[in-house]
């Protein structure tokens, strides 16, 4: 599975650190937040909110450089607002890599 | 110029914050987190461009453009490419990026905001490009500037020192380059397929090996093009 990495982040900072560490601060701050908000919107079948949610992960997936995730992404996405839950086991398991690499930075 | 970003993700608000840095006399006055804030800001200010988020919860970008009298010029912002063809109804939106946004698209938009400021000048040449607005194209045509509906071009082919515009009712056969229209075109919607062709991604029909059918036309798409054409598509 396609691992997260901060290239997109290098690139757009030019090598000021000071902007590497706003940009990945936001996103350990909001990224938890946001997937609790998938959790519980999934959970109770609230498909529509958890579109919404999952369109807010996405940027994040992409900001990441996950870009099969991306696209993984979108899809489950475009199947939420279709009224299904096709692919939420392999979008939680994107969730969970992406969890365990933002614990490590 | 001063602008303001209207974004509900942070990280999309930064990454903007950041982009409007490297660009001498942009300024961003203020940031929101929501279309409601900036409404109440821009009834106070005066402002010349706005980075707006389309998806927005309760309040979504395009329902912000609806409530503004005059609005300045604005640039999309989102993750989602498929809101394109509605952003071309309105004059105000001057392009559309898709996140995330690289430094390098988000100054080709900057620079088509500038030449929207600018007066055009007539070329006196008989046939040339002249300039866009947000959902049109000029082209100069015997004097003539013709204008044309950008998401109505289907197909366009480069032709020596011409090139050949096809749209949905009319063909026009214009002096000047692949390079140059593609520079006019929204990435969203028009991809370069090989080098004498670029397509409206919206107008394919079907692609079978090398090659997409376009309304009648079979457009070669060459070897180094076609990772960017299939990365595009929505494949199940």
């Amino acid at each position: 599975m396609e691992q997260p990495n901060l290239s997109y982040i290098h690139t757009l900072s030019g090598g000021d650190k000071a902007f590497e560490k706003k940009l990945i601060d936001i996103i350990q701050k909001e990224f938890p937040q946001e997937k609790k908000t998938y959790h519980e919107n999934i959970t109770i079948g609230n498909y529509k909110k958890t579109a919404e949610i999952v369109h807010k992960l996405k940027h994040k997936i992409s900001i990441l450089g996950l870009e099969e995730s991306y696209e993984h992404a979108i899809a489950f996405e475009n199947n939420l607002l279709d009224g299904n839950n096709k692919l939420q086991n392999k979008f939680e398991s994107i969730l969970t890599t992406i969890t365990n690499y933002l614990y490590k930075l | 110029m001063n602008c303001i970003i209207i974004d509900d993700e942070a990280i999309a608000r930064a990454i903007i914050e950041r982009l409007c840095s490297t660009v001498n006399g942009l300024n961003v006055k203020e940031e929101f987190p929501n279309a409601i804030q900036a409404i109440k800001y821009l009834n106070q200010n005066k402002i010349d461009l706005i980075f707006l988020d389309i998806h927005m919860p309760d309040f979504t970008g395009f329902d912000f453009i609806e409530t503004l009298k005059n609005p300045p010029k604005i640039i999309l912002t989102t993750s989602d490419a498929n809101f394109a063809i509605q952003a071309f109804e309105y004059d105000c939106i001057v392009d559309y990026l898709v996140k995330p946004i690289t430094s390098e698209r988000f100054q080709k938009a900057i620079q088509k905001v500038k030449v929207k400021s600018s007066t055009v000048v007539s070329a006196s040449s008989s046939k040339k490009i002249e300039t866009t607005s947000g959902n049109d194209l000029y082209v100069n045509i015997d004097r003539r500037l013709i204008k044309i509906d950008i998401p109505s071009i289907y197909l366009i082919e480069a032709k020596g020192d011409y090139i050949h515009i096809k749209t949905e009712d009319k063909n026009y056969t214009v002096h000047s380059t692949l390079k140059k229209i593609e520079n006019k075109l929204p990435e969203s919607i028009f991809l370069k397929v090989h080098r004498s062709f670029i397509i409206n991604f919206n107008k394919i029909i079907d692609i079978e090996d090398n090659s997409v059918l376009i309304k009648r036309d079979v457009i070669p798409v060459s070897r180094s093009n076609r990772p960017e054409l299939m990365k595009r598509l929505n494949l199940l």
